[in-house]
């Protein structure tokens, strides 16, 4: 799957320190399916039942909603605000464990619950969760057995990224604005899309209840502030007032388009993995993870996808680079059948080496132990 | 009364760092502004009263007579009393009578509170006691004060050994319930409220609401009896309609008179209208249109109609909300300015610019981005003699366009600065310790109230270097006579 992002531009950008908001604005608003928002409280974490015997623990400070088929008349129940829709599970506060079942749940009839990031965050930590699917001696019991699990990862809530808070509070939401991409010091931190302008004005508050990856977290607290675009009026060209304007005019329009060249090129330019979680109607939820290539910039992500492929929702979470090289492990482990010595032949290596990295990537329980 | 400073270029430094300092102690007050907090505030606020208090004491002192706001007032006198050992008799004296003279203007609970700090700090020198003494002995009704302020009353007796005498004052401080009853009736009302719920009413809302606390009176009930003893503001925070003499509507209407003090009341008045809902403000169209030109008209006074052809650029960008504490104060004071400018332009010669490009002042609303650089351009083109910009100077729409426009202007088009651009800044920005500038060409003052437009335009003549020291030093010598002398 790739990521098309037809029909959204982008307007010019806001920073704030060493973040970048790029707001991005949709000439016509998809009407027919929306979102809204749902706060889950202060529970301390939550946990998601997402089999009988895989479960999910993370702290889940808020969920959405999405509706479709909204143009057969009930548009006037589902207006952007109002969170009516709230299931028995939602309200209940000071639970110290927040149960909820299933990352997607059915909330009605043109209606679904689902937990954003966590939805692609889970993807993530299921991959090859499983474990070797053949018994090689080099792995285990234990991982024989049970598989990765408990696999964890670690993650900063929006609140604690130094400077969020403040850029987004300050931030001047554009008319028809539909998103937002978020950089930190100049890289691209998240992309965050939704189908309707009242929609993002709900939402946008939601953006510090996400959780971003560990580089965003660093470079929003070590990175020097970022350069705002630089006007500059050539006055050895201007002679009369007519003249100052036009350009004026002409720096407002360059400035307006500044952003456009640095589009999220690392998010479009990728082939993702994509499963579907829901289908609704023509659109479909889905969870993508990107072909894992350490040293690059790679996305997680959730998007809601129209019948043609375009986004009409979307969430990334940018991967640290120990995340990457934790799923590229992954990946070149079950490519090979969970065989090591091929594993490591096809990346010119030994057995021995790659038995180094997994280790150092934290896998290290996966690996019999010597003379066992 | 004031020394000037060796070389030229000392000279300058002091000339900008008086109008820093200046902007600083107009615009700020501590409080949180749209893209800083209180504690910034804070900090920027305390770095800039040192450095004018070590480097340029005189001038310090000065700034009480200039429109310096009620905050930044207390601060000066808090420290150039703590410092009374560095200065010499002759700067006592000005200061002295400075000080006396803030304090008379200064609201009652603000100087009680200063008095408090002056105890807390342990600043007791004879010249601190004196004037505490002459405030408190000057007070008319100390019985009342001694009621509603008596911590700070009391602080302020203790701290400066005032000797009030063998009356009912100080055994109501220092014995209350040893006496009964009082002569006064109003000491005697608080008396009785300690048993009697129903003595409460007389006494000022503040001090009656913790009696009904401790009777356990209703809410709403209270709230409906008391009604007559409470201030103006403190019915708006109770979120009552407020009632004459003093709600700035009413005033406007004629249906009450105020004499006292002078008071923003147009500044005010922009305040409570942008409190209305919009439908409300566009059914009372006639009405309140009517009253702000009305407070205008006599702000301006002898000076109406004499500033020619003027453009205001009028900021109602989402920043202008200002904060939750200083709720649309910056929006407020450029609607003020509007109609203050209204009055001050020959007549039919004002243009106002909101930069949202909405052209109607009674229902401007904080939102949008801030596009001030076309905005000039458009200010520009209508040939004004003099463009005045009222904007918090976050020019982000492209950001800095705005100081370009101005630059290459007074490069290229108006060397002879034929236009004059004043910018008014309602914001400190407390990182950069000085009021957000557009360019360096145009000068930036900040403002608290739009009733100080006119000498806030004066004061930025000097903010362009245009003008020296031994001007600015002979115009604050002039501010601080008219200070003084108007008793």
């Amino acid at each position: 799957m790739r990521i098309d992002l037809t029909g959204l531009r982008t307007g010019p950008s806001q920073v704030w320190g060493a973040l970048r908001l790029v707001p991005l604005l949709r000439e016509e608003p998809v009407e027919n399916l929306r979102l809204h928002a749902i706060a889950y409280g202060d529970a301390q974490r939550s946990r998601v039942q997402i089999t009988n015997k895989v479960s999910y623990h993370a702290y889940i400070p808020h969920g959405f909603v999405a509706d479709w088929n909204r143009d057969t008349g009930d548009g006037e129940e589902s207006a952007a605000f109002g969170t009516q829709i709230v299931g028995a599970d939602g309200t209940v506060q000071g639970m110290p464990v927040h149960f909820h079942r299933r990352m997607t749940k059915k909330e009605g009839k043109r209606r679904v619950r689902f937990l954003p990031l966590h939805l692609a965050m889970e993807g993530y930590l299921a991959l090859h969760f499983g474990g070797p699917t053949v018994a090689w001696r080099e792995w285990s019991d234990r991982v024989i057995r049970n598989g990765l699990s408990p696999r964890t990862e670690a993650a900063y809530r929006g609140a604690v990224v130094p400077g969020l808070q403040d850029a987004l509070r300050v931030f001047e939401i554009h008319e028809g604005q539909c998103g937002v991409l978020v950089y930190s010091a100049d890289v691209l931190a998240a992309a965050f899309v939704v189908p309707h302008p009242d929609d993002y004005r709900e939402l946008h508050p939601t953006l510090l209840l996400d959780m971003y990856g560990e580089l965003v977290y660093q470079y929003a607290l070590m990175m020097p502030a970022v350069q705002e675009f630089p006007v500059r009026l050539d006055e050895a060209r201007i002679g009369s007032l007519a003249e100052l304007r036009a350009a004026a005019v002409g720096q407002s329009r360059v400035w307006a388009g500044f952003d456009d060249a640095a589009i999220a090129d690392a998010l479009l330019e990728h082939d993702y993995t994509a499963e579907r979680a829901y289908q609704m109607g023509d659109f479909d939820l889905m969870r993508f993870r990107p072909v894992f290539r350490p040293g690059e910039e790679n996305h997680i992500g959730e998007a809601i996808v129209d019948g043609a492929g375009r986004i009409a929702y979307l969430k990334t979470f940018r991967l640290s680079e120990a995340q990457i090289r934790r799923g590229y492990l992954l990946e070149l482990l079950a490519a090979h059948d969970w065989r090591l010595a091929a594993a490591a032949a096809s990346i010119d290596t030994t057995a021995e080496g790659l038995r180094g990295r997994i280790r150092a990537a934290g896998f290290e329980l996966m690996l019999r132990a010597k003379g066992e | 009364m004031i020394s000037t400073g060796d070389s030229v270029a000392a000279d300058v430094v002091a000339a900008e760092d008086v109008l820093l300092f200046v902007n600083a102690a107009t615009a700020s007050t501590g409080q949180r502004e749209f893209h800083t907090d209180a504690a910034d505030q804070a900090m920027s606020l305390e770095f800039l009263h040192e450095y004018m208090l070590v480097n340029y004491r005189e001038l310090y002192a000065a700034t009480l007579a200039l429109g310096i706001n009620d905050h930044n007032a207390t601060l000066v006198i808090r420290r150039l009393l703590a410092t009374g050992r560095h200065a010499t008799a002759e700067q006592k004296r000005a200061e002295g009578a400075l000080i006396a003279r803030r304090l008379l203007v200064l609201p009652p609970p603000r100087v009680f509170r200063l008095f408090k700090a002056l105890q807390r700090d342990g600043v007791n020198n004879r010249r601190t006691r004196a004037i505490v003494r002459d405030w408190t002995l000057a007070l008319e009704g100390p019985a009342y004060h001694a009621v509603k302020y008596r911590s700070g009353f009391k602080a302020g007796l203790k701290h400066a050994h005032i000797d009030i005498g063998d009356g009912e004052l100080r055994d109501f401080l220092f014995g209350p319930l040893k006496r009964k009853p009082y002569q006064t009736p109003l000491l005697e009302s608080w008396r009785q409220a300690h048993y009697n719920s129903g003595a409460l009413y007389r006494l000022p809302y503040t001090v009656a609401e913790g009696f009904a606390a401790k009777h356990g009176i209703d809410r709403a009930a209270f709230l409906e009896r008391i009604g007559d003893r409470m201030t103006p503001w403190e019915k708006l925070r109770a979120g009552e309609e407020p009632p004459e003499p003093l709600d700035p509507l009413e005033l406007a209407s004629g249906g009450a008179k105020y004499c006292g003090p002078p008071q923003p009341w147009l500044t005010r008045l922009a305040v409570r209208i942008l409190a209305m809902p919009l439908d409300e403000r566009a059914d009372r169209r006639a009405e309140l249109t009517r009253a702000l030109r009305n407070f205008a008209a006599h702000e301006a006074g002898a000076l109406a109609g004499t500033w020619g052809r003027v453009t205001a650029v009028l900021d109602d960008s989402f920043s202008s909300f200002g904060s939750p504490v200083k709720r649309r104060r910056p929006l407020a004071v450029a609607l003020a300015c509007h109609f203050l400018l209204e009055a001050l332009a020959a007549p039919g010669r004002y243009t106002p610019l909101w930069v949202s490009g909405r052209d109607d002042p009674l229902l401007v609303h904080p939102g949008g981005a801030t596009p001030l650089g076309l905005r000039l351009v458009d200010a520009l083109e209508t040939a004004p003699e003099r463009i005045v910009v009222v904007s918090d100077g976050w020019d982000n729409s492209p950001p800095g366009l705005a100081g370009e426009v101005l630059r290459v202007w007074r490069a290229r088009l108006d060397p002879a600065g034929r236009v004059d651009v004043v910018h008014v800044n309602p914001v400190f920005d407390a990182r950069a310790l000085d009021v957000r500038a557009l360019s360096r060409a145009v000068p930036s003052v900040g403002i608290r109230d739009a009733e100080d437009l006119v000498p806030l335009v004066e004061l930025a003549q000097f903010a362009q270097g245009r003008v020296g020291l031994p001007e600015l030093m002979a115009y604050l010598d002039g501010r601080v006579r008219r200070f003084l002398g108007a008793d």
